[in-house]
């Protein structure tokens, strides 16, 4: 199958005044049309950013794109100028974000702004525009769709909001929906709600989805592969069941120890990894992840380890160890 | 287990209600925000209990109340025996001590201008006679308690990460050697790998310190970890109240249920097994709560009484408490 998205050596650098942050380093995967990945790890690791890249939303200066390659649909992406990444943007990609509060325009109706997308992108007419938003509205959930049409963003509640961003970024129908932690400022009655939801779409209408978040309760239940990051790094992709069972590199590990199960004994103890990640301008000659690493050796510290595949099938590994590792589990 | 016959905080029929005004001229008092409503329960000595629901269900409110940071409408909140309701300012001070507050977010929480120094000696400026030199000292021995490096106490807030800052805010609230402490949504912020560092800690410090802790968070998952018992709370009212192992293994309401099934589960192969409940619309506005049960409009279950009578909490089993008229049966 020829895949819809094809990241090779990607490299997004902030230029600032402490120095250059290297927020992603070398990120090379692809995604296959409808599938559903899982971009994992935690705040500053690069997630978003890499997100951002792919739809070229990187603010340049004092960013910069300093490599590679971000094939879509067999277009290099960042060759394209701006009107014809314009095209791409909303149309064949299109992106839900963290705060749906900020991402709405306050003072346009939540119907104007779906209708626009839809003049814009699908040339349709007013009339036709306003049906279709309608009946977007109801597809996400929103019950009196014709009357919240008119309403102001603010007239909606945060669980609403991010219904009304989903349905936005579904007007028209995009081959790749890239949530970025849409649910995180959500309650968890209200992100069972939107998961549910995003499943579903998903499962009608075949898209491709990337959800990222730092949460792999989260992804555990709805994606089928997943991309661990960690300071710019994938550090660990593999189908879902890989990621959770036949965890290999320490800190996918260390994130699966820090979630409490639900099933556990009274007084366990959570595993928690020790220390800070690294600081991105000064990032360390060798395995980035060293410093809180409890199976680290000399060696980790002198080379950066690469993307290997591992025993599994398309589970790759960033460590120099996953055979002792293994090995050790076992 | 912990002692189970020594009660340190009662809590009984707490209200809190939140006045609307509207007009300039007359500021008429239109209705109120009932954002805790007739809360009664105990607090161990040594346990730790944990308040889970959504937001604006109270539970922050409630553990405000209890320090007295707000003035409760009514009720009774018995501290160690002793009525807080009815002290005076200074006789609270006094009292306050004894209780202590981590707060949600490390960010706001700390002065920025404050030295890590002068915060955490900030209490025991009001409530101890210590001189410079002892203060110093149990600063520093503070420092080294919640894991940071005793040298720090002449930085600035600014210089630690999110996990750090909010060890500071640990710190602080234990430098009175406080009987209870509210832990406020003290994890939410943090990322995950930070956020069992904390944990571990808060969990270190009560086996060393025999702290009780009231543990408001709406992580299901983190609090039956560190919780002994759990409250569940909807809308200012308690739906249930058990041991944290009896709430997840039968939980009576639905509510419960429903908010147990949304929790994400970190393991693929259960995750495919379990049923999930999902509630349908949003959380009603405590400014016009339903009649009858506060949770009927989002209730698989309710039936026509559930609309008309608002349940009683009730001891269902002995130390199970729950508030619904059909508590037990299956879900439809």
């Amino acid at each position: 199958m020829e895949s819809l998205l094809e990241i090779k050596d990607l490299k997004t650098r902030f230029h600032t005044e402490d120095g250059v942050v290297k927020a992603v380093n070398s990120v090379s995967y692809s995604m296959d049309p409808g599938e559903v990945l899982g971009v994992v790890g935690e705040s500053g690791c690069g997630k978003s950013v890499h997100a951002l890249s792919i739809m070229r939303l990187i603010q340049i200066p004092p960013g910069e794109i300093a490599s590679g390659e971000i094939i879509f649909d067999g277009r290099d992406l960042l060759k394209l100028d701006k009107k014809e990444m314009r095209q791409v943007r909303g149309r064949d990609i299109a992106m839900v974000f963290q705060d749906p509060m900020s991402s709405l325009n306050p003072v346009y109706t939540v119907g104007f702004q779906i209708v626009e997308a839809l003049k814009l992108h699908k040339k349709m007419k007013e009339k036709d525009a306003r049906k279709r938003a309608e009946e977007l509205l109801s597809l996400v959930g929103i019950p009196e769709a014709r009357k919240r049409l008119d309403n102001f963003p603010h007239q909606f509640s945060g669980g609403m909001r991010q219904r009304a961003m989903i349905a936005m970024a579904l007007s028209c129908e995009p081959k790749l929906l890239i949530a970025d932690e849409p649910t995180t400022a959500l309650d968890v009655t209200i992100q069972a709600q939107i998961i549910d939801l995003v499943v579903k779409l998903q499962e009608e209408m075949g898209m491709a989805v990337m959800w990222i978040t730092h949460d792999l309760g989260i992804v555990a239940e709805m994606v089928h592969k997943i991309n661990v990051m960690y300071a710019g790094y994938i550090v660990e992709r593999g189908n879902v069941r890989d990621i959770f069972k036949n965890t290999r590199h320490p800190y996918t590990m260390g994130l699966l120890g820090s979630l409490p199960s639900i099933d556990e004994a009274p007084g366990t103890k959570l595993i928690s990894i020790p220390g800070l990640p690294p600081d991105l301008i000064h990032l360390p000659q060798g395995c980035p992840f060293y410093a809180r690493c409890v199976y680290r050796e000399d060696h980790c510290r002198e080379e950066l380890p690469q993307l290997e595949e591992t025993d599994n099938d398309e589970h790759f590994v960033r460590c120099w160890r996953w055979k002792e590792i293994k090995a050790e589990k076992v | 287990m912990t002692a189970k016959d020594s009660i340190l905080v009662k809590v009984r029929n707490l209200k809190k209600y939140f006045p609307v005004h509207r007009g300039i001229l007359f500021n008429r008092h239109v209705k109120d925000v009932k954002a805790v409503d007739d809360v009664s329960f105990d607090i161990y000595k040594g346990e730790t209990l944990g308040l889970v629901g959504e937001t604006g269900c109270g539970k922050t409110t409630v553990g405000r109340t209890i320090l007295h940071i707000y003035q409760p409408t009514s009720g009774e909140i018995l501290f160690d025996g002793i009525d807080l309701t009815t002290l005076q300012e200074n006789e609270l001070r006094r009292i306050r001590q004894r209780m202590q507050m981590i707060f949600q977010d490390p960010y706001a929480s700390l002065n920025p201008r404050m030295t890590v120094g002068s915060i955490i000696s900030a209490p025991l400026d009001v409530h101890t006679s210590m001189n410079r030199k002892e203060k110093r000292d149990r600063v520093q021995e503070l420092l080294d308690i919640v894991g940071l490096n005793p040298d720090f106490v002449n930085r600035y807030p600014h210089e630690f990460s999110g996990g750090q800052r909010q060890r500071i805010g640990i710190a602080r609230a234990l430098a009175v050697n406080p009987d209870l402490v509210i832990c406020d949504e003290p994890i939410s912020s943090l990322d995950v790998s930070i956020q069992a560092q904390v944990v571990n800690l808060l969990e270190e410090l009560q086996d060393q310190l025999g702290l009780t802790y009231l543990f408001i968070a709406h992580d299901l998952s983190m609090v039956r970890h560190i919780s002994d018992r759990m409250v569940v709370m909807y809308l200012g009212k308690i739906m249930e109240l058990a041991d944290r192992d009896e709430i997840y293994k039968r939980p009576l309401h639905p509510y419960t249920r429903a908010l147990l099934s949304a929790v994400p589960i970190p393991d693929p192969d259960k995750a495919a097994k379990r049923e999930r409940i999902i509630l349908e619309g949003d959380i009603p506005s405590p400014l016009n709560p339903p009649k009858g049960c506060n949770f009927n409009t989002r209730c698989p279950m309710a039936r026509e009484k559930c609309f008309i009578e608002e349940p009683k909490v009730v001891e269902f089993e002995p130390g199970h408490f729950v508030a619904c008229h059909y508590a037990g049966l299956p879900d439809e």
